[in-house]
């Protein structure tokens, strides 16, 4: 199947007239229309990624009414996704939408965490991703309904409730597998363990974000940290998990340096829409 | 999955701006609380403003369909039971 041109002509223009231009690291939006749709892509990546992966759940889940939940909540996000990522578009201005934005970009253009990529290994571990992403997203978009750009405000304002419900479905899983049996807890316990180095990027910050926060569109992410963290203890105490001391950070994604889980799970994602570029659905 | 520790709840929703819980149907669930969550995913696709109940179907006592032509078929022949035979006086209104 023909893949996409993993480095288009505008990030080349874009790469060669940014401020660090020469570097290794991705091209640097340099004017505030950029940072405003590579903000909006964070937004729209982490929904639609997520969302994604929750829907490699159907009718595998461990009872028909946990199928529903996971569904549900797939549903949410990809809801959320289209939402930001049309908005994208149309900040964009170049006359795409959010298919073209979901199905014609490779890996180094999509720009969620890194957190929402990680397969969905067993249940517990897909509980915890969820636990995690979800305590972090409800802050982010409770912050959000006050952005200065009424779209995201709005879109953040419809999104909050089901989020809200996302965290609380996930920390309660959290609560019943960790407070388990011996074995639920030591699945929960490992569950974490493997997305504990992806939290600090939920909340790290960089030039565009600041350009966004100091535009009054987005939300500063590093001063939800301590909701986050009191919220993390307190579902951890009651699970009777120990909150470890996190390792290095693992960051990239919004820079489009993914882990190599992402690749594959576009490919299946994109599949018919590369295979049929002019296909209407 | 059979599911010993998962069992059923009777599901009760009263819609928003409905007077009463109605019977919906039913969910397995290990206990209360995520019978509740259930049965929001599955009956009120969490539609704002609606009140569930959730019972163990193990704790609804039914009347035994057996018995249902004793204890139902009632007082048709009975007219004595039906209030007809009462004179209203004029004066009462809304009856």
């Amino acid at each position: 199947m023909p893949s996409l041109p993993t480095i288009q002509p505008q990030d080349e223009a874009r790469a060669d007239r940014a401020s660090h231009a020469g570097t290794f690291d991705a091209p640097v939006a340099d004017d505030h229309r950029d940072a405003h749709f590579d903000y909006l892509l964070r937004l729209g990546d982490d929904a639609l990624i997520l969302g994604q992966r929750l829907s490699e759940w159907c009718g595998h889940a461990p009872a028909l009414e946990v199928d529903l939940s996971l569904a549900n909540i797939g549903l949410d996000l990809i809801g959320q996704a289209t939402l930001f990522l049309d908005h994208a578009a149309s900040v964009e201005g170049a006359g795409r939408d959010a298919d073209a934005l979901a199905f014609r970009r490779d890996v180094l253009q999509f720009r969620n965490c890194v957190m929402v990529e990680q397969p969905n290994g067993d249940f517990a571990r897909t509980m915890a991703r969820q636990f995690l992403f979800s305590t972090a997203h409800v802050l982010l978009l409770d912050a959000l309904t006050a952005s200065a750009d009424p779209q995201i405000a709005a879109i953040a304002a419809k999104g909050v409730k089901e989020v809200r419900y996302h965290a609380d479905l996930s920390a309660d899983w959290v609560i019943r597998l960790g407070d388990g049996t011996d074995e639920s807890r030591a699945r929960m316990i490992d569950g974490f363990d493997w997305h504990w180095r992806f939290v600090d990027e939920l909340f790290a910050m960089d030039a565009i974000e600041e350009r966004m926060v100091a535009a009054g569109i987005a939300a500063d992410r590093a001063a939800l940290r301590p909701a986050f963290d009191a919220r993390l203890q307190a579902v951890l105490d009651e699970a009777t998990i120990p909150v470890p001391e996190l390792p290095r950070a693992v960051v990239g994604g919004r820079k489009g340096h993914h882990s190599e889980h992402l690749g594959h799970l576009l490919a299946v994602m994109q599949h018919l829409p590369r295979s049929y570029p002019d296909a209407t659905w | 999955m059979s599911q010993p520790d998962w069992p059923l709840w009777e599901v009760f929703l009263r819609s928003k701006g409905g007077l009463s819980h109605r019977h919906v149907g039913s969910v397995h669930a290990p206990d209360g609380e995520l019978a509740v969550r259930h049965a929001r995913d599955v009956y009120t696709r969490r539609m704002e403003g609606v009140s569930l109940w959730v019972v163990r179907s193990a704790d609804i006592v039914a009347s035994d369909p057996d018995q249902a032509g004793p204890m139902f078929a009632p007082a048709e022949d009975k007219v004595y039971r039906h209030p007809t035979f009462y004179q209203i006086p004029d004066g009462v209104k809304h009856i």
